[in-house]
């Protein structure tokens, strides 16, 4: 269930896991988050592999800002090291409130058909996606800003152990002006390897449990299997109410419990 | 429509099927691997309530990849999930891998460099030894 939520709304499963684990099972964040690395992987590897081939991710855009989001995750994962859970309890609920709000907003279709960023065209990330009418081309505008806030959405996603999708959607909808579909795969594209950059060190603490992984491993793979081509079929604007609503009371579960220093 | 004809755009074109292909396979044989070893994980821990709420932190054997193999000769489910676990984890690392080679097959040094900074990023955080 998380698998196929996350993989529609390119938010990566960890943002219903963790509370899920934590607040319904009383299992320790730690392991939640362990848990969560190795089901953000899953969901963004499978939806990937269905979306690149479709075409749509632009694969040189997502190479060139995984620099960033890699480096903050290590970095993120490494802060984790020195902060007490109850305070990463805290920024994961102010975090998730903050991602329920982005995936109300109403997503607006733009297509950028003027070069105004040098850098984009240096780096050629400047691209085109298939649609029914043919290739729509499209442009990239502020690399700088849109960079910055990859790495953010890196340190995030290695402290919190969740994919940070929303962020990241969200900087390249809004600061490099990139369609939603574009970005939306692209985000998705980028998750497993950002994950994948904290998940080495979470492993190597032990953080990842063999008891817990297993059933997240097998049930986000059959779910992300079977969301990534709803996507391409269609935009569900009440999942998407749903999952707000849903993740709102995650949210304010966990500050409560994080403020009360019970997780 | 030029651009559909052009060399660039097709070799781009094929780099992404065989990612996409990659990524499939990484994903679908650790999920396999994942589900074996949790059949055998259930079996062989019938009756034991797991105990998650304490942090306690994987046994030592269960961190290196010389514990797992030598868990999974002995057919111990959790060595089995763990081998899952770190397939799932090489998954996107052997995407960059792949892309390094991709890009230096077009000749494209640029994307190779950034490529390559990323599967340094990487290396850092494997090698790093911030078990701790």
């Amino acid at each position: 269930m998380a698998g196929l939520l996350g993989s529609l709304t390119g938010l990566g499963g960890g943002f219903i896991i963790i509370p899920l684990l934590t607040l319904g099972f009383h299992v320790d964040l730690r392991y939640a988050i362990g848990a969560s690395l190795v089901a953000v992987i899953a969901t963004s590897s499978g939806a990937a592999a269905a979306y690149v081939r479709e075409g749509i991710t632009n694969i040189r855009l997502g190479m060139f800002l995984e620099i960033a989001t890699t480096a903050g995750a290590v970095g993120g994962a490494l802060l984790a090291a020195y902060t007490p859970t109850h305070v990463i309890a805290v920024i994961f609920g102010i975090i998730l409130l903050l991602s329920a709000g982005l995936s109300l907003r109403k997503r607006q279709f733009h297509i950028e058909r003027t070069s105004k960023s040098r850098l984009a065209e240096q780096l050629r990330l400047n691209s085109s996606y298939p649609s029914r009418n043919g290739a729509v081309d499209y442009k990239v505008r502020h690399v700088p800003g849109g960079f910055l806030m990859m790495i953010l959405a890196g340190l995030l996603s290695g402290l919190l152990g969740v994919g940070s999708g929303a962020l990241k959607v969200l900087a390249m909808d809004n600061v490099m002006r990139i369609p939603f579909k574009v970005s939306t795969t692209t985000s998705n594209f980028m998750i497993g390897v950002t994950a994948a950059a904290s998940a080495v060190i979470y492993f190597q603490r032990g953080y990842v449990d063999p008891g817990l992984a297993m059933p997240v491993l097998v049930g986000v793979l059959a779910g992300a299997l079977l969301g990534s081509r709803w996507l391409i079929q269609s935009e569900s604007a009440w999942i998407r109410v749903l999952f707000t609503v849903v993740l709102t009371i995650l949210a304010v579960e966990m500050i409560y419990n994080g403020w009360a220093g019970k997780i | 429509m030029k651009r559909f004809f052009s060399r660039a755009y097709w070799q781009d074109r094929d780099m992404e099927a065989v990612m996409g292909r990659l990524l499939r396979a990484g994903v679908l044989l650790s999920g396999l691997i994942a589900l074996v070893g949790g059949i055998l994980y259930l079996f062989q821990h019938q009756g034991i309530h797991p105990g998650y709420h304490v942090f306690r932190g994987e046994a030592g054997a269960l961190l290196s990849l010389k514990g797992i193999f030598q868990g999974m000769a002995a057919l111990r489910g959790e060595a089995l999930i763990q081998c899952g676990v770190l397939l799932l984890i090489a998954t996107p690392i052997a995407r960059i891998l792949f892309s390094v080679i991709a890009f230096l097959i077009e000749k494209d040094y640029l994307y190779l460099a950034i490529t390559f900074l990323v599967l340094l990023i990487m290396g850092f955080s494997i090698g790093g030894g911030f078990g701790g």
